[in-house]
């Protein structure tokens, strides 16, 4: 059994969700990485080094400087052939580009999966979370993405894996990169950091994420937020955490000023210990904390910045 | 400018969904039921074009049980002009929607297919993806923002890190995320005509689409669930908690 799992980067570095992809793949088998990009060979080297990962295919060509959905699902589709399994992580990359080559392919995909039970067979969540569902599949090629949260991160050091270059595939020319609009922050990405303190409608603005943001110094945590913070525009899209958001499990999660709807809590209710401010002693966030502060977060805060010193 | 759009009727975002005692499945009887959140986006997308004069004609689709029918009303009483209904009373798998969606297509040739981003039951993400595979069209999903313009579609994505802007020759799929738009709701006299628009029904086999599944559901469970833990009274009894007993910080 081969898998071949697609590696997802900005040309320069390796993101770290692919590490968890990698460690699914390597539960069912023997492990390929597939670099596509331009000048990209530093993540290939990277990729080389993980644990687990036997080969590294390279493909690097002007064509996938951006990963589109296109040209990368028709390279993808070109090399699945000599694989039992293909992954990607459950990232907004993965799920854009995956379905498209399940599709070319004729197979289901499978979404978002928390565990491999055999190599036919996987759990996946489904109704935001409220229900665990075991699916087995009866397709030759399974195509995956992975919900990096239920896998821990392959070792980044210790593999030693060759790398060969591969050819490009057609680029069907329907879609052209045009530009992106990245937010800008020092603090450690979302999805992988240890500790994450989100901020919900209750914050009342953008400015007070600053009372967060004070906070999240002290932790080096990330800053997340629910749908309401984000509709509201306090924060960047980027930020929500939820059923339709980000899925997070961090160490530690703070939610502020969250009620806790079921679409919240499909984002970050596998996080180690989860802590709540809220005012209202009856929101639903509180079912699901293991420590809850009932009073008004404009207070709690600088308390809480204060207390940690 | 044609625009089909997808509709799915799901469990109301609002219910508490309940796992049935066999583990065989989500208790959908008796459940109150409601468009797919993501498809009303879709749907109020497409009839902001048509009042921009963009477009000349919307087309909702819908693929499930006879009662998917109350779902494409709901969508012509906001504005879609006609239905098509394909009757299956099976769970659908999104390639076999996909397939249905791409047989459609093909038969009413639009420029445009949207669909909403992921359908709040089965969570996939797939069949906007799914469909542009089948069509050979490019595909612009997670839709924060949508501009036409002479045959191309510029969309605006939400990515992890931010957004993305891609140009996509038309036709195209594109796939709402939750900022495209703020949907609106029917008003009574427009849910009374569209009691008089047309819906066609389709069944799989017309359609000539197999429909059966790529995979078997063997069990759904419980998620293990989580206690409440304890009340605090202040910031500084939180912090040596998450110190000394937690031991997170
Ligand atoms: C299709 C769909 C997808 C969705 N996806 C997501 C998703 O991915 N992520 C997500 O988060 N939501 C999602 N939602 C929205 C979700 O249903 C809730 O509406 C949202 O999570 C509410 O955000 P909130 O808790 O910040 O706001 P509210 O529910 O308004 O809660 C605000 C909370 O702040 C507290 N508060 C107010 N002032 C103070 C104060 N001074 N001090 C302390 N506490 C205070 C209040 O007591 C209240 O509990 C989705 C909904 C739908 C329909
Ligand atoms: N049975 C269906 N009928 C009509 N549209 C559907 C159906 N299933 C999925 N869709 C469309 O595909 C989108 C994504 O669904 P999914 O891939 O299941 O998450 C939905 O938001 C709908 O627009």
């Amino acid at each position: 059994m081969t898998v071949l799992v697609l590696a997802e980067h900005d040309n320069a570095t390796l993101r770290a969700a692919t590490l968890n992809a990698i460690a699914a793949a390597t539960q069912l088998g023997d492990t390929h990485l597939l670099v596509a990009g331009q000048s990209c060979r530093k993540v290939a080297e990277a990729g080389a080094r993980v644990r687990g990962v036997s080969k590294v295919l390279l493909v690097d060509d002007a064509r996938y400087a951006h990963p589109l959905a296109e040209p990368m699902a028709t390279l993808l589709v070109k090399l699945a052939s000599g694989y039992s399994h293909v992954l990607a992580a459950a990232t907004t990359s993965g799920k854009n580009i995956m379905p498209r080559v399940a599709a070319l392919l004729d197979v289901a995909q499978i979404s978002e999966i928390i565990a491999v039970i055999d190599e036919n067979t996987f759990k996946r969540p489904i109704y935001a979370g409220n229900g665990i569902a075991t699916v087995q599949s009866r397709d030759a090629i399974k195509v995956i993405t992975v919900r990096g949260t239920a896998f821990e991160a392959a070792a980044t050091e210790g593999g030693q894996a060759s790398i060969e270059d591969a050819a490009a595939a057609d680029d069907p020319g329907k879609s052209s990169f045009v530009g992106q609009d990245l937010s800008k922050t020092e603090r450690p990405e979302l999805t992988s950091a240890r500790v994450v303190i989100s901020g919900g409608r209750g914050l009342q603005s953008g400015d007070n994420f600053r009372l967060l943001e004070e906070i999240a110094d002290k932790l080096g945590a990330a800053i997340g937020a629910s749908r309401a913070a984000v509709d509201a525009g306090f924060v960047p899209n980027d930020y929500q955490v939820g059923q339709t958001g980000k899925i997070v499990a961090p160490d530690l999660y703070i939610a502020v000023g969250i009620s806790g709807a079921i679409q919240h809590l499909a984002g970050m209710k596998d996080s180690k210990v989860i802590v709540a401010i809220n005012k209202d002693p009856e929101a639903p966030i509180f079912q699901v904390a293991d420590y809850g502060v009932v009073g008004d977060l404009f207070k709690i805060l600088p308390e809480l910045s204060a207390a940690l010193g | 400018m044609k625009i089909l759009i997808a509709v799915k009727r799901v469990i109301d975002p609002n219910v508490k969904v309940r796992i049935k005692s066999d583990q065989s499945g989500v208790e959908t009887t008796n459940v109150k039921m409601a468009m797919n959140p993501f498809d009303e986006i879709a749907l109020e997308e497409a009839v902001r074009l048509k009042e921009a004069g963009t477009a000349t004609e919307i087309v909702a689709v819908s693929a499930g049980p006879q009662q998917a029918q109350e779902t494409l009303r709901t969508a012509l009483a906001v504005g879609a002009d006609r239905g098509v209904h394909i009757v299956a009373e099976v769970e659908l798998e999104p390639l076999i929607v996909a397939k249905l969606l791409s047989a459609i297509a093909e038969r009413e040739s639009p420029d445009l297919f949207i669909l909403g981003k992921q359908a709040i039951d089965d969570d996939s993400s797939q069949t906007g993806q799914m469909l542009a595979a089948l069509l050979g069209w490019p595909q612009g999903t997670f839709a924060y923002k949508v501009a036409i313009e002479n045959g191309t579609a510029t969309v605006t994505r939400e990515i992890d890190g931010g957004l993305e802007t891609v140009a996509l020759k038309m036709p195209a799929v594109i796939t709402t995320d939750l900022r495209l738009n703020e949907p609106r709701y029917a008003s009574l006299p427009n849910i009374m005509k569209a009691k008089k628009k047309p819906i066609e029904t389709f069944k799989p086999e017309d359609l000539g689409v197999d429909v059966a599944p790529h995979l078997a559901t063997l069990k759904v469970e419980e998620p293990t669930g989580r206690k409440a833990g304890v009340i605090v009274e202040n910031a500084a009894e939180l912090v040596e908690k998450l110190r000394n007993e937690a031991k997170v910080i």
